[in-house]
């Protein structure tokens, strides 16, 4: 088993360019969720919602070491995946409004966005799914040097998808990353409670090689995401990854996660990944402060035109689709 | 040698049951001839049941008396195949050295041999080799699908003709399987999935409903799930509760999802054919008591899936059905047609979309309709029928009822199983009570 994360390489993986863009990305994600709570407070986004904030890092940092013909499985918690991989804000917003000009029309909504056009096979809203779907483009993907990563949950651990798609990736040696965003919590349950063994020796009793990273230092993600991916593209097989991160909103609109010990969300706020992407570009990168300083407005500015151009996108009229492809 | 000649007695060898589903089987190759010694547990004949080509160990130690089903013949389970001399003077040799193991030889006749009419099964394996041939896109995998070349013997020699990377032997394990078939299909390739017996489609059902059947409609239309699932259904083979189901009733609710049940070795073939080429997530069914069913099969024909076909010509009253159904209605159709009662005989052929267009013409004609489905009377596709008939041509009905499996589970005693089943007597009798013979009103 390697370790990354508390042993991260010291030296960048990357210059002040590619992080200034990786800190950009991670306020563009932040920066959406925030309009998303806010709208649906507002009543302009309807059902339920899963927010991204404060794991960041993980997608934006696995995103950045993919190309093109590689693909993507996200979770219902997709938001943030999309973005980092190239997803247009605009057409997200206006899917999670229920407009036309979503990413699908108005047919998805939040936890259901398709985009594959961006490498993104889909959200999938059942516990799981994006572990399937990612093991299954492995097997379209054998050979020809791209790699499917799967993205999924500490929840995800828990089910046969979990367990059945691991095994069958390592049967055929697939071309698939399966990274594990523990965020601390299924839903409202804290995953020590329900994870017997931890997560890690699960995907080591199938002989994954396995990563456990930092999933709050968009750096530490990056390298071992661009060794990993490497490593899998070249034919080495499927590898597991177990990215330690937080959730900073409770699991869903309607939780206030409560459940959580006084002190333990402020803990993780300090390792908020916009402060450790600043502090690296500031202290290590040596980026100009007012240059680091301006980043964040230019974000809120493209952010204000993204969602009033949204707001006033028409909705559907009606569903043009017969019930089948070919008829 | 004690034993006398005045000892000895001959026994009869029946045809082993090789299989558990087999009613008959055919003789290959015997491994020994007449007058030759066979020791207990020697190679005594190479047999091809409905499932596999097997080898009977003899059990009977004495000397081959004599052969009654020679190689090449077919005989039912339990027919008297050979005769065995044991005691006597001749008897009881020491065991020879074992004898050379039998070829490996497909368990399917050679290609070489001519023959118009092939099994139901073999038209199945011709659609996939002619489909594997054809498009580069197309894999087949499955538990035991390869190597094996299946447990109903369906795919035997496609592993060896087209390789390990386009058939595969998997886990058992059915999310795995289904995921990763929906997962290849919307990334570009045409996976056709076994599983194994239409009671694990349990297992498949996430894939099914949240993730194959709904790809299309996220996408607006842009990307398709090009993705088969072959499975083995139905009852009679005396499984039991749970490798008997017909799972139809859990598919017909997915919208998206093309249900395929043929009855004939032609429209297995060229249905499944269809299946491969068709964009959108299809469950292909494969009823356990049709595949050794013999028909004669097209070549590159294919049957476009949702039209029905009119199995059998009639006035008095329509049958419709699919599968195994399909032959016990034609069954029932012989026997109704002594009383003067002519039936038509409607095979769905794809159970959703419903061609009902077909069905309905057939009720013009008749006014009467009888659904028989294998399967349980609530929840089923004849409901469904049923509901669609009543629509559309409400007007052209004179009666109208369903024909099921009763709302239990299916039992393993055989006379039990025979009775859930609804088969050519039972359909024949409803229809007698309900339908009177031609010119009496």
């Amino acid at each position: 088993m390697s370790r990354v994360g508390d042993t991260a390489p010291a030296a960048p993986a990357g210059d002040v360019d590619t992080y200034t863009e990786l800190y950009r990305r991670m306020l563009l994600i932040r920066g959406f969720e925030d309009r998303v709570q806010s709208l649906f407070l507002r009543g302009e986004v309807y059902g339920t919602t899963h927010l991204y904030s404060g794991q960041e890092a993980v997608a934006v940092g696995f995103a950045s070491s993919l190309g093109p013909e590689d693909r993507v499985a996200c979770t219902y918690r997709g938001h943030g995946h999309l973005l980092a991989m190239g997803t247009d804000p605009e057409g997200l917003l206006a899917e999670l409004l229920g407009r036309e000009t979503g990413v699908n029309g108005g047919r998805a909504g939040s936890m259901n966005v398709v985009d594959p056009e961006h490498g993104v096979l889909g959200c999938y809203g059942i516990v799981g799914g994006s572990i399937a779907a990612a093991t299954g483009a492995g097997l379209s993907l054998r050979g020809t040097g791209a790699v499917a990563v799967a993205y999924f949950g500490d929840g995800t651990t828990n089910q046969a998808y979990f367990f059945e798609c691991l095994n069958f990736a390592k049967v055929f040696e697939l071309p698939v990353v399966f990274v594990c965003e523990n965020n601390g919590y299924g839903e409202y349950t804290p995953f020590e409670a329900v994870t017997p063994g931890g997560i890690v020796p699960r995907a080591a009793a199938l002989e994954l090689p396995t990563t456990e990273l930092d999933g709050m230092d968009v750096r530490a993600v990056r390298a071992a995401a661009q060794e990993i991916v490497g490593r899998v593209r070249d034919g080495g097989g499927p590898e597991f990854v177990e990215a330690r991160t937080y959730r900073f909103v409770g699991h869903s609109r309607s939780d206030p996660g409560k459940y959580r010990p006084e002190g333990e969300l402020e803990r993780w706020q300090e390792r908020d990944p916009l402060v450790v992407a600043e502090a690296l570009l500031r202290d290590e990168l040596g980026m100009a402060a007012d240059a680091l300083a301006a980043i964040p407005g230019d974000v809120e500015a493209e952010l204000d035109r993204i969602e009033a151009a949204a707001l006033a996108a028409p909705f559907p009229s009606e569903i043009s689709l017969p019930e089948f492809a070919g008829s | 040698m004690s034993a006398s000649a005045s000892d000895a007695r001959v026994v009869d060898i029946g045809m082993p049951r090789l299989s558990d589903s087999m009613e008959e089987a055919t003789i290959l190759t015997w491994l020994k001839r007449p007058g030759d010694a066979v020791a207990r547990g020697e190679p005594l004949v190479e047999v091809e049941t409905d499932k596999a080509t097997m080898v009977y160990e003899s059990e009977t130690a004495g000397v081959l008396e004599e052969i009654v089903v020679d190689d090449g013949s077919t005989a039912d389970l339990g027919a008297v195949i050979a005769r065995i001399r044991v005691g006597g003077a001749a008897a009881a040799p020491p065991a020879p050295a074992p004898a050379p193991a039998p070829a490996a030889e497909p368990a399917s006749p050679s290609a070489a041999e001519p023959r118009v009419e092939v099994e139901f099964r073999d038209a199945i394996r011709q659609a996939l080799d002619e489909e594997l041939a054809r498009d580069e896109r197309v894999f087949l995998f499955g538990e035991d699908v390869a190597v094996a070349g299946g447990v109903f013997a369906v795919t035997p020699g496609l592993y060896e003709q087209h390789g390990p990377d386009r058939v595969f032997d998997t886990p058992i394990s059915e999310l795995a399987m289904t995921g990763a078939a929906y997962g290849a299909a919307i990334t570009g390739r045409r996976p056709v999935l076994e599983i194994m017996f239409g009671d694990f489609l349990a297992l498949s059902m996430d894939t099914l409903i949240n993730q194959a059947s709904k790809y299309w409609f996220l996408t607006g239309g842009k990307q398709g799930v090009p993705l088969v699932i072959r499975s083995v259904v139905g009852g009679g083979g005396r499984f039991g509760a749970i490798h008997s189901q017909m799972p139809v009733s859990w598919l017909m609710g997915i919208t998206g999802l093309k249900i395929v049940a043929p009855a004939t070795p032609a429209d297995a073939k060229g249905l499944l054919k269809a299946a491969v080429r068709d964009e959108n997530p299809v469950v292909f069914l494969e009823h356990k008591r049709l595949y050794s069913l013999k028909g004669a099969v097209g070549g590159d024909e294919v049957v476009p899936l949702g039209r029905a076909r009119i199995a059998r010509e009639g006035s008095r009253i329509t049958l419709v059905s699919a599968m195994k159904g399909v032959h016990d209605c034609l069954a029932a159709a012989d026997l109704l047609a002594a009383e003067g009662v002519d039936a038509e005989v409607v095979d769905l052929r794809t159970l959703r979309p419903l061609d009902l267009e077909t069905v309905l013409a057939s009720v013009v004609k008749t006014n009467r309709v009888a659904v028989v489905e294998e399967g349980p009377l609530t929840g089923g596709w004849a409901g469904e029928m049923l509901a669609l008939i009543a629509e559309h041509g409400l007007g052209e009905l004179d009666d109208a009822w369903r024909i099921a499996t009763p709302d239990t589970p299916i039992p393993y005693s055989p006379p039990l199983e025979d009775a859930h089943l609804p088969g050519p007597e039972r359909i024949a009798a409803e229809v007698r009570s309900r339908v009177s013979p031609a010119g009496d009103g």
